[in-house]
């Protein structure tokens, strides 16, 4: 079954990618910057990641009716990595090596960025990641638009305890990387701010679960222990509904123990029945309901060019209008689209995001952000309730975990290093 | 204005009936009935859309309290998030979204005023602090409503808060006539009392006594907060055994509630595999397109409700034939047409079908959306069932359980008792002993093909209730049907009964101990190790129908 599917994946893969090739052959003129986008738009992954393609696909044609970049005309190519990880590095060294992309703007899951980057450090290429993720990396190559543990998760837990007065913490997460990198992050935040052990539960699922009576029913009695409760959900996609119904018949109400997520979307409450949700929170940078004139204007021209009124905006493509305006700017500085001179130019660099302010790269790759916290409404909408006063740098290497406390990333000449030990003064981690 | 005749009724007769022409103008008319603000609710408006949290929390409080005809109207529109800042205007009014249009009400009166875009109108969004304070400003005034249901709703909505004084709690006691109130009143007696540091004595340890007795879930938690913090002897001890007494009686029904639980899991595993045990454990059909006929009737779940918009109930209700017609065709046109031409060539029709499961996914993606679509519940589906307050039971999945049951009694009945049932054993049994006595068993493969898919999806219109729809619904119920199938004995519908029902209730004991992922693994070990031990399964086929022909 695996297999066939693979091969099945590769087939079409290599049959979008053939007839790209043949149509960017036939109009490709040598006056145009290449930009990649590398997002699944098959497979299990296509619901999320085909939004960002065609967020991509606008960017560019905004940016090409604004007179281009460096004098030229920017022209997207677009490649199908099917949602199959090893596919994702293979696209990625044939944008680099046969289209010589300038820059690529792509993948969603952590496991798909981690079997590019090889690819991009080997090639000297680029590339703009736009989804939240749990931390741990720093590459040369690689610039993170989305948003780190401690742009998201941290901040969350902090308006929990500080604004709701939550002294008890279920942390409930799917069974892979990013919840569980998450959750020792919020376990170790938790214990040095004072939290027993006995007033943290954690609780792992697998992928897809749907049958959450016992856990309900554990976090209920979790919760009424005269402790103020919330859950701390990095429970992953299709496994939310059944989760939230199931919160909503054991008669557990946002207001008795708020949810606060981290994969929960304008986009993934779209599709589903968005009335057991309504009053539990999630933990963006961005929503849809931020009221500023830049987001007036980002919906009304994605509503436009996608030609379909019900559609949403999201935070993934909040990161990627960032990462897009960053590259354009650096390039424009730079004056070139060489990769080396990018990296360096890019440092800095400081653009409007959506939400009335300004993001700026820093010299470990990540961007500078607010955090947002807002509540389900019953239109799928988040009602914003709180906000950090100011802009959270993205730290690349948790201050909370042994292992990567005592590492930087810094970019800029001389250091030039992802993974500072600054304990033994030497680059290449180890601690 | 009212005429009332006769004239003993007692005057709190008429304050209630008041507050009842009262409420039913505000469900009537939404925004309140007045020419203008009061200026004291304008500035506690203008407070609750700052930022200053402190100030927003008391501007909900000087709602409530203003002693304002209009206040409960405009607690309910702050709770429902229909309050909007009209910018321009810089007004407050009542919102309703339109599309990406809002159009707007006057608070005073409910007169319309505009309909304006996305940035003319700004909602002054609550949190859930505010809505907490909001809904127990409601339910403090609902505890003098005159609805018993309504006032026990607001006496249960202080168990948690406990804010309202004793006195208070002994003055609504006096005039109480409903048991269900009083007892519950009661309780929230006991519980503030426990709470109350300042009280001691006789009356302190009636209640704490009280609680220890109590079946009312939230009792635990004054208990505990008293015990920790109490440094009197006599006090602790009274307040230790009244925990023990408790708990060791939530304890009792946490064990019943896990049983539940299991039954509950194993039946919709039973639901799920009980097609397979048709088209697999009859027929010998290796259908990988099981997942999908599920989908299917799922998905007709949808298509009903889509074309009878505000009528979920129903719509579920007619889902049921339709979802197990919709899925029937779909297997009686692959069986004929397919599968048919493959019998005996089992790795074939593996393939076979594993192709149409990805025909029909596909089909799903282009035609409807590669994104789920939203099933709603009926009210009853939602919700619990309480047979006793420390024990209630989530409606979705009583009503799911009694479904299994009956869609598997139906089947027993079928292949039992009807003409239909009988030609079907004796095709599986010996197909050509069969054929001589005049059964057309062509005939009867196809439609025992179509059953068992339309099985499938009656499990599919019962799934669309628990979680997602969409086109994957499948991939994850396929390999836990074939689990059951196997494990209950191949070609037996007892089997898969107490299959899946053992296997559900099995995951639910194991998963406090191990949690969710190593109970899913363990069972799966536990299943290997016994379909080592016995190849045929739980309930392993006898006589002639166990020859492998």
């Amino acid at each position: 079954m695996k297999v066939l599917k693979k091969f099945d994946g590769a087939l079409t893969g290599a049959a979008i990618a053939l007839s790209l090739t043949a149509a960017s052959v036939g109009t490709a003129a040598a006056d145009t910057i290449k930009v990649g986008v590398l997002h699944s738009l098959s497979g299990s992954m296509a619901i999320s990641e085909t939004t960002l393609k065609d967020t991509m696909l606008m960017l560019v044609e905004q940016q090409n009716a604004k007179g281009g970049l460096l004098g030229k005309q920017l022209e997207a190519v677009v490649v199908d990595p099917a949602s199959d990880w090893p596919l994702f590095a293979e696209k990625a060294r044939e944008l680099i090596e046969v289209e010589e992309v300038a820059a690529i703007f792509g993948s969603w899951t952590s496991v798909s960025r981690k079997s590019v980057l090889p690819v991009l450090e080997e090639l000297n290429g680029l590339m703009f990641y736009p989804v939240q993720y749990e931390g741990e990396e720093s590459s040369k190559n690689i610039f993170y638009t989305g948003a780190a543990p401690n742009q998201q998760a941290i901040p969350a837990v902090e308006y929990l305890r500080d604004e709701l007065g939550v002294e008890r913490w279920a942390l409930l997460g799917t069974d892979y990387v990013y919840p569980r990198t998450t959750n020792k992050i919020l376990a170790a935040w938790l214990a040095d701010n004072g939290v027993a052990e006995e007033d943290i539960m954690i609780n792992y699922t697998p992928f897809g679960h749907s049958d959450w009576q016992s856990i309900v029913s554990d976090v209920k009695a979790f919760g009424s222990e005269g402790k103020k409760t919330a859950v701390v959900s990095t429970i992953n996609g299709d496994a939310n509904v059944p989760f939230y119904k199931e919160l909503g018949n054991q008669g557990i109400s946002a207001d008795d123990i708020p949810v606060v997520a981290f994969s929960v979307g304008e986009e993934e409450l779209s599709g589903i029945d968005t009335a057991p949700l309504v009053g539990h929170l999630a933990a963006w940078n961005y929503f849809m309901s931020v009221d500023s004139e830049a987001n007036d204007d980002f919906i009304d021209a994605w509503l436009e060019f996608i030609g379909d009124e019900d559609r949403v905006t999201n935070d993934p493509m909040e990161a990627h209008y960032i990462g897009f305006n960053m590259w354009v700017k650096a390039v424009e500085v730079a004056g070139t689209t060489d990769t080396d001179a990018v990296v360096d130019a890019i440092l800095g660099v400081s653009v409007p995001n959506l939400s009335g302010g300004y993001s700026a790269m820093m010299p470990n790759h990540h961007i500078t952000k607010p955090v947002l916290i807002g509540e389900v409404q019953d239109d799928g909408q988040f009602d914003i309730v709180w906000e950090t006063p100011g802009l959270v740098p993205g730290d690349a290497w948790s201050d909370f975990l042994p292992g990567s406390k005592d590492l930087i990333s810094d970019w800029r000449a001389p250091l030039s290093c992802g993974n500072f030990n600054v304990v033994s003064g030497s680059c290449g981690g180890g601690s | 204005m009212m005429n009332v005749r006769g004239g003993t009724l007692p005057p709190v007769f008429f304050q209630r009936l008041w507050r009842a022409v009262l409420l039913g103008l505000a469900v009537c008319f939404s925004p309140v009935q007045a020419a203008d603000l009061p200026d004291a609710l304008q500035s506690a408006l203008e407070d609750l859309a700052g930022r200053d949290k402190v100030l927003r929390l008391e501007a909900v409080e000087r709602i409530a309290n203003s002693g304002t005809e209009e206040s409960e109207a405009l607690l309910q529109v702050i709770l429902s998030g229909e309050l909007y800042h009209w910018k321009p205007e810089d007004r407050f009014v009542r919102g309703e979204k339109d599309g990406r249009k809002f159009i707007l009400y006057a608070l005073e009166d409910g007169a319309e005023l505009a309909t304006v875009g996305r940035r003319e109108a700004k909602k002054v969004s609550i949190n859930n602090t505010l809505r907490g304070a909001v809904k127990s400003a409601l339910a403090t005034l609902d505890l003098i409503a005159p609805d018993p249901a309504k006032r026990l709703a607001g006496v249960r909505a202080q168990f948690a808060a406990l804010a309202v004084p004793v006195e208070r709690i002994d003055a609504l006691l006096e005039s109480e006539s409903d048991t269900a109130v009083r007892d519950s009143l009661v309780t929230l007696r006991a519980m503030t009392l426990v709470s109350d540091e300042t009280a001691s004595g006789e009356p302190l340890m009636t209640a704490i006594a009280a609680l220890g007795n109590s079946t009312e879930p939230g009792a635990l938690t004054p208990l505990k907060g008293r015990f920790e913090r109490s440094d009197d002897d006599a006090e602790k001890s009274a307040l230790s055994s009244a925990i023990k007494a408790f708990e060791s009686r939530q304890a009792r029904f946490g064990m019943v509630k896990q049983v539940f639980f299991g039954l509950s899991l194993g039946s919709i595993l039973v639901l799920a595999a009980i097609g397979l045990a048709i088209t697999f454990g009859v027929m010998g059909v290796i259908n990988m397109a099981h997942g999908e006929l599920i989908m299917l009737g799922a998905y007709t779940t949808w298509a009903m409700q889509q074309l009878l918009p505000g009528q979920p109930g129903v719509a579920l209700l007619l889902a049921i034939p339709m979802g197990f017609m919709v899925s029937a065709s779909v297997g009686m046109v692959m069986e004929r047409f397919a599968i048919s031409k493959l019998y005996g060539r089992p790795l074939e029709t593996l393939l076979l079908t594993f192709g149409f499961s990805l025909i029909l996914q596909q089909a799903v993606r282009t035609f409807i959306s590669a994104r789920n679509v939203a099933v709603s519940n009926p009210s009853w589906m939602s919700g619990s069932l309480e047979l006793h307050p420390m024990l209630s039971l989530t409606m979705n999945r009583v009503v799911i359980m009694f479904f299994c049951l009956a869609v598997f009694a139906v089947l027993w009945w079928v292949m039992q008792r009807t003409r239909f049932g009988l030609q079907l054993r004796a095709v599986t049994q010996h197909r050509e002993m069969a054929r001589c006595v005049g059964v057309r068993s062509r005939r009867i493969d196809t439609l025992t093909f179509g059953l068992g898919a339309g099985l499938a999806g009656l499990a599919g219109v019962a799934l669309s209730q628990l979680g997602n729809v969409g086109p994957n619904l499948g991939q994850a119920w396929i390999v836990d049907s074939f689990l059951v199938v196997v494990f209950g004995g191949v070609g037996n519908l007892w089997g898969t009964l107490i299959g899946g029902l053992g296997i559900g209730v099995a995951t639910k004991l194991i998963e406090p101990w191990s949690g969710a992922v190593l109970a899913k693994v363990l069972l799966l070990v536990a299943v290997i190790l016994f379909i080592q031990r016995r190849p045929r399964g739980l309930f392993p086929p006898s006589g002639r129908s166990a020859g492998d022909n």
